[in-house]
């Protein structure tokens, strides 16, 4: 029999297929089938202060508006005394998950204020994560800030969350950063137990007829898989850290591949929104399968097997690599 | 023990006994009333129990006729039952309280006293309405303060159970009912004490039981009804003292002692207030104040005031009294006396005093002002050698000659006490910060503390004005604070200078707090000379905050609350600064807690901020300024305006005396063109390049501020330099015409509704559009310029302008404007549709609402006139009737136009055959047919002008009526689904050509977002606080039932073009027609902007699925039902939770947010695929028109 197990942020997992943050999470009911269908660990969704921020005042502005306004209408609207605008709804529900299911849960974190890192990021803890994932997104439109500013801001981020627990703390970084290798470097010297390579964004479109800005999410497809691919391969051995890859993990194949690159799991979010929990037990056994046939006796046997440093031609993972992508492109007769 | 204290209003006081001591609630919403259910609700819905341990039912009902059914019959049932009303309200009780009073069963209702709608509707309060009910057999007690609201509450439960005769307890409207104050509260246990079990058991065992069935409600003849009246008569007697053998034991159980008269005043009195409610309070004060300074004088303030226990009242009365002035807070047109005079008048002779003179005052009506200079007026009155025997005090009759002279600078000296008087914007959170300041106050010193808050009549804009006095002893002043008078004042919006004298309130050496735009240094130079004059001559502390800076800082928005709060208790050192902050810190987290972490903190942010930007002025010795106070309207303005409205619009309207008004409550229309309330900092601008004249703007515009005009180009002539102009891209209006698009900067509200349904994209810029929001300061004097041309200049011909399109339909003009109504109301563009389609010939009949308070609330209304002086006549008569109101409007036109054909027909020899043809057979189905019609009605009335028969003169006088008249028939949803369904079902039943346009909001948006029957599944509303559980009633498909009354279900935002078509059909339907408009609102927690997006997403989703049901069709072998929206392809959450008030369950309760809205969603379903097998019905099987 194959062993399928992995160690990720130093939880044991029974196998490398983690379910990442979706709004599977949201419902026990469906996180708990991702468990029965064989799921090795969830990351729950993500809990995104600026949202907390926004949903609160917003709640405060249209309970205000118009109040105390008009001798007949003091108020529009009733006082329903508690809200759930708090992180206290997020951390209930983990704590709900955590009692629900037995693979580890994941928290994951996607702060803007300083204090609002922290002590979120103690109160996940508390209410029983596993682990944590901060989930580093920013978007940078001014002009006159320079990356580096960024960069440290959020190593000394990382810095101070960790600090702050004591549970394993996993970091997800964004692509467009000019040195991935040295970010990420700099990351695990501050702490990080691991890096989740990539936060996938979510782009908008244009509508030509309507002439706006429209937001549709787009699934991931399993070429999207190739740019983590690439980075854990390169950052491997390099910066000594748990790889997680996400972005593109449709199938056992593309989870061989990320074991293969040097991730500790193939974390999947696209094939699960489509077709739920159900392709989840199919994806295992065509692991096993291959790995049987292939006579691979554990997946820790292959993790970084096809890693820059092991695959016997680094530049492979190199800009001439790129060149020799298009030079292979021709047109067809 | 110290008894422990609460800073609470009168209604909250007062629902707070009755819920603890009651198990079946049943009320209507009604103002002022409204508030005391609603809390009734809120607790019963977070569990709170009464003293038994159970949570009351409270349930609300269809109207207070509906709501007096269900507590007759829950009291038939044997169930504690309570129900709070107010006005018209209670009056629609009156019929089951007679059956409940003469079952003789214990019950108490709660009424904040309200005027009764006569000439004109009013919220406020006084004695009409429970002096209305005086005759139906139940005990009227009266209480004058929240503390006599919460303690009599108690004390008129505990008298009916023992008595059995039902008891009303009733306080004033606003004054009491909203006044703030520090009381004694009546715990748990001490109410637990006042209510005997054995007698709630008594209570319930005469409840209808099949166990022991008995008989109630029996039909009765000559031979015993009679005998069966007076069998009552004991109980009656017994009341009296009954009910001061309670007030006796509320004395042992909270030390705080009643009697059914309370004399106060000299021991040796000779001249005597009788009096009740609130203004008892002035009275007693007053009488205490002048007996000290020795005079005889006295007040009686009257408790219990039926059953009227004459032996009870001689006790009150010392025996040394020589006259009474006996002041009703109502009126009795016709009678000899209000009735507590004549009540005083009889007993005084029965009981052995006819010695004594009593003379009788109406004062305070409509919360009219009611202050210890006219107690002193009356009591002055009363040593003249002939006093007026009937008179008024606080207002000035000139024509009858009625009113008293009131000395303005007699006023009580109270030690210690502090008077604060705070100017707001509706918007900015002054009322709540000032409740919230004074509940400080109140409950962290020692100082007892008062709070009352004034708001003006519109929706949008509103000035608000709180009055807060604390000080040592408890306080008795149930009115304004007085000019001359307060020790703080403070403008919280700087544009009020301008227009507010606010100054007149500071007291010598006071303090002024001015939320400034300048600095400290700056703002003198910016002051007006009035506001300088006055800060010199009082000698007063003149302070300047920037808190627009600090709000803007801190992300406060416009609400200045926390910085005005904070700046007040920091300059006026009523607390240590430090102490201070932690309070409203605390008050905040107390506040905005439960809201999230998020509000918590920039509420703190702006606290601290605030104290760093305090500063005091140093006050030069002279004024410098020559600008003045702007006059509240333009000088050219009509003298009616000018006199009246304009009085009133400078918060004058006080003084104006009798002569002045209308004495059948008739106004001119046209007037809100005269408030010129320059509300928005940002107003749209015209980008005349790329317009392509839809129109869609202007039509959408609430407040018709803007409008489009297509004209001769000669017209151009002497225009503004900055007049804009293009040449015109109508089809029928093309060579040789302008075309102007022109906003009204000060009456836009800003709400940018026009610029969200702009179509236009600068294909440069697409963030642009062919109307922009800008700047409005640089803009205002050379757009109000443009405004008046672009007015001057003559609208198109009516006849030369076909309304079937969006674009020619607004080339009509509006003849409803400016309303008071929301910034953004989803209302107001229909109605002002309306007035553009059919204003010239129409009339109004408009139910209480928002509507009816937009529409007609003074100072200024917004039905307007033509340039011929054609235009919507109006006329608001009840909640409940509107449309049988409408319906007699319509039986009129039709009975007066039937009598002039009939009279015509025999005038054919004088006016000529052609002519009476012409008009019997005219056709006036268009705007050419109507005016074609006009002119043949002139000619008519021109030919019989000279004649002197009597039946000519008839004609003249109904001739109008031979010109199509369009009978319209507007209302809310509360209206239309809950308390006039049924006359709006027989309305439409009666096939009588009406047209009701029924202005949807799904919710009672006047009162304060109550649930009605239009409230939609899974919304959250008072009275459905935990989402509303069953799905809206479709009031359409009732009326569709009928087969022969036209139908349209419109929402402007989603399809403007269905909205225009269905009115033109509705209102060319000879039949009764009703139009179901969605209608955004305020209550419905969204940005208002997004209106009509809203709107788009209600119909997509299937929410507000859009048809015309056209009965004309079917004549014709077509199916009726035409639906015009397509099927849903959206969820309805996706609609839903843009919306407060659907998503704050999700925050409540996202368990049954979820269940509701999958319910809601089947609802869709289900209504949309009726409405498909309804519209793909065959109506070929010889129902076509032979």
């Amino acid at each position: 029999m194959t062993d399928l197990s992995t160690t990720y942020l130093g939880l044991k997992l029974k196998n490398p297929l983690v379910a990442s943050a979706s709004p599977l999470t949201r419902k026990l009911e469906s996180a708990k089938k991702l468990e029965e269908a064989g799921i090795s660990a969830v990351v729950m969704y993500s809990l995104f202060e600026e949202q907390i921020i926004h949903e609160s005042l917003e709640l405060d502005h249209y309970l205000s508006r118009g109040t105390e306004s008009f001798a007949e209408a003091l108020t529009y609207l009733p006082d329903g005394g508690m809200y759930g605008v708090s992180p206290e709804k997020y951390l209930n529900h983990l704590g709900e998950l955590k009692k629900s299911l037995s693979i580890p849960v994941i928290g994951s974190l996607n702060g803007v204020s300083k204090g609002g890192w922290t002590s979120y990021a103690k109160k996940m803890q508390e209410a029983g994560a596993d682990a944590l994932e901060l989930n580093l997104y920013y978007l940078v439109t001014d002009p006159d800030m320079k990356s580096e500013e960024i960069e440290n801001a959020q190593v000394e981020l990382v810095a101070e969350v960790k600090s702050a627990i004591s549970i394993p703390l996993a970091v997800k970084l964004s692509p467009f950063i000019t040195s991935i290798p040295n970010f990420a470097k700099r990351i695990v010297e501050a702490g990080a137990d691991g890096l989740v390579l990539f936060n996938r964004f979510y782009q908008p479109d244009f509508d030509l007829e309507q002439l706006s800005v429209v937001h549709s999410l787009e699934l991931s497809t399993p070429s999207e898989m190739r740019l983590p691919l690439r980075w854990i391969s390169i950052l491997y051995g390099k910066v000594q850290t748990d790889y997680a890859l996400t972005t593109g993990v449709h199938t056992a194949n593309d989870v061989l591949k990320a074991m293969m690159a040097g991730a500790k799991v193939a974390m999947m979010t696209s094939n699960l929104l489509e077709n739920g929990s159900k392709s989840v037990p199919a994806i295992l056994e065509n692991l096993q399968a291959w790995m049987q046939e292939k006579e691979y006796e554990s997946i820790e046997q292959m993790q970084g097997s096809m890693s820059q440093k092991n695959v016997g031609e680094p530049a492979a993972f190199e800009r001439a690599n790129y060149m020799k992508v298009l030079d292979s492109w021709r047109e067809l007769p | 023990m110290k008894q422990p204290v609460i800073m609470i209003d009168g209604n909250e006081a007062t629902a707070s006994v009755a819920h603890r001591s009651n198990e079946v609630i049943a009320i209507y919403p009604i103002t002022p009333s409204s508030a005391m259910g609603e809390f009734s609700d809120e607790w019963s819905a977070k569990g709170k129990t009464n003293i038994w341990g159970t949570s009351p039912l409270v349930v609300e009902m269809q109207s207070e006729g509906g709501a007096a059914g269900a507590v007759h019959g829950a009291l038939q049932a044997g169930a504690l039952t309570t129900t709070f009303t107010a006005s018209q309200g209670l009056l629609l009780m009156i019929p089951n309280m007679y059956k409940i009073a003469g079952e003789l069963t214990s019950t108490v209702f709660h009424v904040a006293a309200r005027s009764i709608a006569a000439h004109a509707l009013s919220i406020y309060g006084d004695h009409q309405d429970v002096m209305a009910v005086r005759q139906t057999g139940w005990a009227l007690l009266s209480s004058g303060s929240v503390q006599e609201a919460q303690d009599f509450a108690a004390i008129s439960q505990a008298a009916t159970l023992k008595s059995r005769v039902p008891f009303l307890h009733f306080f004033d409207g606003f004054r009491t009912s909203h006044e703030v104050a520090k009381i004694y509260k009546l715990t748990d246990e001490e109410l637990r004490l006042m209510l005997d079990d054995d007698l709630v058991r008594a209570h319930r065992a005469r409840g209808l039981s099949p166990e022991a069935p008995v008989l109630r409600g029996t039909a009765q003849n000559p031979d015993v009804y009679f005998q069966m009246r007076e069998a009552v008569n004991p109980y009656y007697v017994a009341t009296p003292a009954i009910a001061q053998e309670m007030m006796d034991k509320f004395a042992k159980v909270t030390g705080r002692h009643y009697n059914l008269f309370d004399y106060s005043g000299h021991p040796e009195a000779e001249r005597v207030v009788i009096i009740m409610g609130s203004g008892g309070e002035v009275a007693e004060e007053t009488v205490k104040f002048l007996a000290q300074q020795g005079e005889k004088v006295g007040a009686l303030r009257v408790r219990l005031y039926r059953p009227f226990s004459v032996e009870h009242f001689l006790k009150g009365l010392p025996k040394s009294v020589k006259s009474v002035a006996v002041l009703d807070r109502t009126k009795e047109p016709g009678a000899t006396g209000e009735p507590l005079y004549m009540d005083v008048v009889s007993a005084l002779v029965e009981g052995g005093r006819p010695e004594i003179k009593a003379i009788g005052g109406r004062y305070g009506l409509s919360s009219k002002e009611f202050t210890p200079a006219m107690v002193k007026s009356v009591l002055d009155e009363l040593s003249k050698p002939e006093p007026k025997v009937h008179f008024t005090v606080g207002i000035h009759d000139d024509v009858t000659n009625t009113s008293l002279e009131v000395d303005p600078s007699f006023s009580l000296k109270s030690d210690g006490m502090v008077s604060c008087v705070f100017f707001g914007l509706g918007s900015d959170g002054t009322v709540g910060a000032n409740k919230n300041s004074i509940k400080i106050i109140g409950e962290e010193t020692e100082n007892f503390a008062q709070g009352y808050f004034y708001y003006d009549s519109k929706k949008s804009g509103t000035v608000t004005m709180s009055h807060l006095r604390f000080g040592p002893n408890m306080i008795h002043a149930p009115y304004l604070i007085e000019n001359n008078q307060a020790d703080f004042v403070a403008c919280h919006q700087y544009t009020f200078l301008e227009r507010v004298d606010m100054l007149k309130y500071a007291k010598e050496g006071g303090i002024f707090l001015l939320n400034s735009l300048y600095g400290p240094d700056e703002v003198w130079e910016n002051l007006q000379k009035e506001v300088q004059q006055d800060i010199i001559k009082k000698k007063l502390k003149f302070f300047v905050i920037n808190g627009y800076d600090v709000a803007e800082k801190t992300g406060m928005g416009g609400r200045m609350n926390t910085i005005m709060q904070t700046a007040f208790f920091a300059i006026s050192g009523i607390l240590p600064k430090e102490q201070a902050i932690e309070q409203i810190k605390h008050a905040i987290e107390k506040t905005y807690g439960k809201r999230g972490e998020a509000v918590v903190k920039k509420n703190f942010e702006a606290v601290d901020a605030t104290v760093a930007n305090i500063y005091e002025v140093k006050v030069p010795a002279e004024v410098t300024s020559t600008a003045t106070r702007r006059l509240p309207v333009p000088s050219e303005a009509p003298d009616f305006v000018k006199n009246v409205l304009g009085q009133i619009i400078d918060s004058n309207g006080d003084n104006i005396p009798v002569s002045a008004f209308p004495v059948d409550g008739t106004f001119p229309t046209g007037t809100t063109q005269w408030e010129k309330r320059n509300l928005s900092l940002e107003i749209p601008v015209w980008n005349e390049d790329i317009c392509i004249q839809c129109g869609k703007c202007v039509m959408v515009c609430p407040h018709a501020v803007i409008r489009h005009k297509v004209y001769e180009e000669t017209a151009l002539a002497g225009a503004p330099e900055t007049f804009k102009h293009v040449k015109s891209k109508f089809k029928e209006f093309s060579e040789g015409y302008a075309y102007t698009l022109q906003v009204a900067p000060e009456d836009c509200t800003g709400c940018t509704l026009c610029v969200e349904v702009c179509p236009v994209k600068d294909k440069t810029a697409v963030g642009r559009k062919a109307i922009n929001m800008e700047a409005q300061p640089p803009l205002r004097e050379a757009e109000a310029k443009n405004w008046d041309f672009f007015m001057n200049i003559p609208d198109l011909d009516r006849k030369l302008v076909n309304p079937s399109t969006i674009k020619n339909s607004q080339l009509l003009r509006p003849l409803f404007e400016f309303s008071g109504a929301c910034a953004g109301c989803g209302e107001t563009p229909y109605v002002k549709l309306v007035s553009q389609l059919f204003g010239d010939r129409a009339v109004i009949a408009n139910a209480t609402g928002c509507s009816s308070i937009y529409g007609g609330n003074l100072p200024t209304t917004p039905w307007a006139q033509d340039a011929n002086g054609r235009g919507p006549a109006w006329s608001n008569s009840l909640f409940e009737d509107n449309a049988e109101f409408g319906l007699g409007m319509r039986l009129t036109i039709d009975k007066q136009t039937e009598y002039a054909r009939e009279l015509l027909k025999s005038f054919e020899q004088t006016v000529s055959t052609e002519l009476v043809d012409a008009i019997l057979n005219a056709d006036q189905s268009d705007e050419a047919g109507i005016q074609a019609q006009r002119e043949r009605v002139v000619e008519l009335k021109a030919k019989l002008e000279k004649s002197s028969d009597t039946r000519a003169k008839d004609l003249i006088s109904i001739a109008d009526t031979l010109v199509k008249r369009s009978v319209w028939i507007m209302g809310g949803d509360g209206w239309a689904y809950d308390i006039g369904y049924g006359g709006l079902d027989h309305v439409l039943a009666s096939g009588r050509n009406v047209n009701v346009l029924v202005l949807d909001t799904e919710v009672y948006s006047n009162t304060g977002g109550q649930s009605s029957k239009a409230t939609p599944r899974a919304a959250v509303a008072k009275f459905a606080m935990s989402g509303k559980g069953m799905p809206k009633k479709d009031l359409g498909l009732i009326a569709m039932s009928y087969g022969y009354v036209y139908v349209a279900r419109i929402a402007m935002g989603a399809n403007d073009q269905q909205t225009l078509k269905a009115l033109l059909e509705a209102e060319s339907y000879d039949g009764p027609s009703l139009v179901i408009a969605y209608s955004h609102c305020i209550a419905h927690g969204f940005d208002m902007a997004k209106g009509l997006e809203q709107q788009k997403l209600a119909v997509q989703s299937g929410h507000w699925p859009m048809y015309r049901y056209d009965p004309r069709l079917a004549l014709h072998g077509q199916n009726p039902l035409v639906i015009e929206s397509k099927a849903p392809s959206i969820p309805i959450s996706q609609y839903a939770y843009n919306e407060t008030r659907y998503k704050m369950l999700t925050q409540m309760n996202e368990e049954r947010a979820e269940e509701l809205m999958k319910e809601a969603q089947q609802d869709a379903k289900a209504r949309w695929t009726l409405y498909q097998q309804m519209a793909s019905m065959h109506y070929g099987n010889g129902s076509e028109e032979k």
